[in-house]
């Protein structure tokens, strides 16, 4: 399978901060990979440097073979990388429909009006946004926002989906609903690259996890395989012998 | 988007507007009809900028006296048939401008709005150093310039209706924009240029346009109204106040909306010629419409036509 | 040669004074992400108070400084309230129209009082001489107190509470409201810190040449050239790239005309923008 997504010693420093180090990592068509690590690790800025919010110090990102590394965003939004951020961004005086059909006309395809808001009506049914489209986006609840920038997303048909948290501030039923949605889009042959804290939901949607910490690869693999890795067990909670004495008493 | 109402709407105002001077042959009327309507061009297109990218042109003046100058200097010096010449001046300015854009719009926020009023400023020393465009001075048609008109009185009837004619096609061309994807970038763009760009948007390219776009129609304008004022110089073609003042209009209207900048000019001209019978100075029109358009900003962001908006929520759909 | 080096050295005498008016721009935005469009007219103001206070009263010159200072705070606070307040976290469209119309407001009053015509408040102070040529006493005088004045924003900023707390709203205002600061008083405090400094700069430039009402465009301009030399949001920086735009002038004056001056200023400030967007003196992080 060829990597949808290659991501090869990716490295960014701010100032006297390294948010990133020498990563690497792929993607491949279809899948999921979960990226976690603990808060801080650099997740949100490895979302930026792919899509081009950030130019890497050093490394290369690149996309169905063709280097994207550094491209201002638009560029890498129509070559169909869309994504989605930790705090939303919704075009607050716009319609819902509006918003969406930004996404669809200057996305993966170059649709007039007409056609993206066909595209539009489409996702917002099974997204569940079809009986806001009317609202101006500023008016939606939390749950509704984080919708819209998955629906907005989606909207550009893309081929790799970047998910920043969209699980994060949702109560148990609007997860489990986001969850679907998800598993929804992976059944469109959309592959996904997801942040989440969510560990049950992350680990149950993932099909393969890279773990990060302080900016540094620092597993990978199964989630099974790296809910039980010692490394990983150290980095969120500090010390493996702290938690098996945790564990014996 | 001749299927829709608006258009038609707008057609047959400008075809009122145009026509009402004639019916009641008041030239008094005619002359402050004309300049309601250079407003509402100014304002109009300086709207796509304002209220659709949320970008403040400061300078947008000098789109005009540009235009101006270019119509003025062919008619004069190549003897050029006023309409081609004022064309010929809009699609100068607007390549310029195009050219221009694509700097200066990488700026943002107030660093924009301060590099329009540098363009302005900058074109207007430069104008006043050129002399092959009479320098200080300015142009000076002669009066046989109107003889292929029919004379100059025929020539004041034929730029009226030329600049209602301008009028309409500002207006219209704000309605095709807005109802176009290129008006949903441009929209998106006004509310989050970041995001806008993360979602595909071409941002660097579509800002330049509109501001190219919003060059294009005062330039012709402007090549019109001097024409028929038969000088042009410095100080008056690059006026930084008519700048500002558009602004205020836009503002006091609508930003965003086709009929808020026509609302906002004509009000503003209507309060302006009130305020100069009234009060003595004419430096408390700067202060006026300073105090107006903090009033403005302040209570009621969304100006005439967001009021009428938030009273009646389905004229949302019919004036737009 | 030697000509030069004296216009050099006298650019930097009054760019001095043009980083202290930068610094109220800086400060502003610093703190609150609010471009001052009023600030032109503020040093305009500041000019008017000098000539008021020297000429009109016939008080020592220099002793308008603290008076400009006190206005100028007070007057920065009103408008803070007046026309920023509501605009915090609105687009920045509504800010800078904001501060615009406060512009309108201020030049239109004074061009009502004042008119266009130039004027002048003579300030003589016995000069310095090196070698051939004699260094104006007022050029230095300002220069002297523009440092003084900045060494005491510096403690202002860095050795009181009020210093920190504006520095912590600087750096990030909601964790700085959830640590027990009030943020908007410290905004509406550190606005009128800035109009101050605008406002004193104004009657210091005063003392070196005569102005008119529409001086404060050219100032203006001036302001945000230097703090885009200096990066937004950094004082010291501010200071700095005003000496080294008053350097700047001093290279350029022997070699064109006045006119074109603000205009080749304008192009510095519009390359800066594009090819140095942190500033040449970047020393904050952001």
């Amino acid at each position: 399978m060829s990597a949808l997504l290659e991501v090869a010693h990716l490295s960014k420093r701010f100032g006297g901060l390294e948010a990133v180090s020498d990563l690497s990592f792929t993607v491949g068509e279809g899948e999921i990979l979960g990226l976690i690590g603990p808060n801080g690790a650099g997740k949100s800025t490895v979302f930026n440097l792919i899509n081009g919010v950030h130019r890497p110090d050093s490394g290369r990102v690149i996309f169905q073979g063709a280097d994207i590394t550094g491209e201002a965003p638009y560029r890498v939004a129509r070559r169909g990388l869309a994504r989605t951020h930790q705090i939303v961004q919704p075009l607050a005086e716009l319609s819902v429909l509006d918003n969406c059909t930004v996404g669809a006309c200057f996305g993966r395809e170059n649709l007039s009006l007409a056609q993206g808001r066909t595209v539009v009506r489409e996702v917002a049914e099974w997204v569940g946004l079809a009986d806001r489209l009317d609202d101006p986006a500023g008016q939606l609840t939390t749950a509704g926002k984080k919708r819209l920038e998955l629906a907005r997303a989606l909207c550009s048909r893309p081929r790799l989906l970047l998910l920043d948290e969209v699980l994060a501030g949702l109560n148990p039923t609007e997860t489990e609903r986001m969850i679907e949605v998800i598993q929804k889009i992976r059944t469109r042959g959309v592959a996904i690259l997801i942040i989440e804290h969510v560990m049950r939901a992350i680990m149950s949607l993932s099909g393969r996890i890279v773990v990060l910490n302080l900016g540094r690869w620092l597993a990978e693999g199964s989630p099974a395989a790296v809910a039980n890795d010692p490394k990983v067990i150290e980095a969120y909670l500090g010390d493996p012998k702290l938690l098996a004495a945790a564990e014996h008493s | 988007m001749w299927y829709r109402p608006f258009p038609w709407l707008i057609v047959g105002a400008a075809l009122v507007y145009a026509l009402l001077p004639y019916f009641t042959d008041n030239i008094g009327l005619r002359e402050s009809l004309l300049l309601a309507a250079i407003y509402i061009i100014l304002a109009s297109n300086l709207n796509l900028m304002i209220g659709y990218t949320g970008y403040v042109n400061f300078g947008n003046i000098v789109f005009f006296g540009l235009g101006g100058y270019v119509c003025l200097y062919l008619v004069n010096d190549f003897h050029w048939p006023v309409v081609f010449a004022a064309f010929a001046g809009g699609l100068a300015v607007s390549a310029l401008a195009l050219l221009f854009g694509l700097g200066i719009l990488r700026l943002r926020g107030a660093f924009f709005a301060l590099a329009t009023i540098g363009v302005n400023q900058a074109i207007a020393q430069l104008v006043t150093n050129f002399e092959p465009w009479g320098g200080a001075t300015g142009i000076y048609l002669s009066l046989d310039a109107y003889g292929p008109l029919g004379g100059p009185l025929q020539a004041l009837w034929i730029t009226y209706l030329l600049i209602v004619a301008l009028m309409a096609a500002s207006l219209l061309l704000s309605y095709a924009i807005k109802n176009s994807k290129f008006g949903l970038g441009l929209l998106a763009i006004g509310q989050n240029e970041d995001a806008a760009a993360v979602l595909g948007v071409p941002t660097p390219l579509y800002k330049a346009m509109v501001y190219s776009t919003s060059a294009f129609l005062p330039a012709v304008a402007g090549g019109i109204y001097f024409f028929k004022s038969g000088i042009i110089e410095p100080t008056s073609a690059f006026n930084l106040q008519t700048s500002i003042e558009a602004i205020v209009m836009v503002m006091l209207g609508g930003a965003g909306t086709i009929l808020g900048p026509a609302l906002g000019a004509f009000l503003y001209e209507e309060l302006r010629g009130f305020l100069l019978t009234a009060a003595t100075f004419s430096q408390f029109q700067l202060v006026i419409a300073g105090v107006l358009l903090l009033l403005i900003v302040q209570f009621v962001p969304g100006g005439l036509m967001g009021l009428i908006y938030r009273r009646a929520p389905r004229m949302r759909k019919i004036l737009e | 040669m030697i000509g030069i080096v004296a216009s050099v050295i006298d650019g930097v005498l009054i760019g001095s004074v043009y980083g202290l008016a930068a610094m109220g721009l800086t400060l502003i935005w610093g703190v609150m992400k609010v471009i001052n469009l009023a600030h032109g007219a503020i040093v305009v103001l500041g000019m008017f108070i000098l000539y008021l206070m020297a000429s009109a009263l016939g008080l020592p010159a220099y002793g308008a400084i603290p008076v400009t200072i006190a206005i100028g705070f007070v007057f920065g606070v009103a408008l803070y309230w007046i026309a920023v307040h509501r605009m915090i976290g609105r687009p920045e469209l509504m800010s800078l129209l904001a501060t615009f119309s406060v512009n309108m407001v201020l030049i239109g009053l004074g061009t009502a009082w004042w008119s266009t015509s130039p004027y002048n408040v003579p300030v003589s102070i016995p000069g310095v001489t090196w070698g051939r040529y004699t260094f104006t006493g007022t050029h230095i005088m300002a220069a002297i107190l523009a440092a003084v004045i900045a060494g005491l924003l510096y403690l202002l900023l860095y050795r009181t509470r009020v210093g920190k707390a504006i520095r912590a709203v600087a750096n990030n205002r909601e964790a700085a409201e959830l640590a027990g600061i009030p943020t908007t008083q410290v905004l509406s405090f550190a606005f009128g810190l800035g109009v101050a400094l605008a406002g004193v700069s104004g009657t210091l430039i005063a003392t070196l040449f005569p102005f008119t009402v529409l001086s404060g465009e050219a100032y203006q301009l001036k302001g945000f050239v230097v703090t885009v030399l200096g990066g937004l949001g950094n004082p010291a920086g501010a200071l700095l790239g005003g000496i080294a735009l008053g350097l700047i002038e001093g290279l350029a004056t022997p070699f064109m005309p006045v006119s074109w001056i603000p205009i080749v200023e304008f192009g510095l400030f519009v390359f800066c923008l594009i090819a140095f967007p942190r500033g040449i003196f970047a020393f904050s992080k952001a």
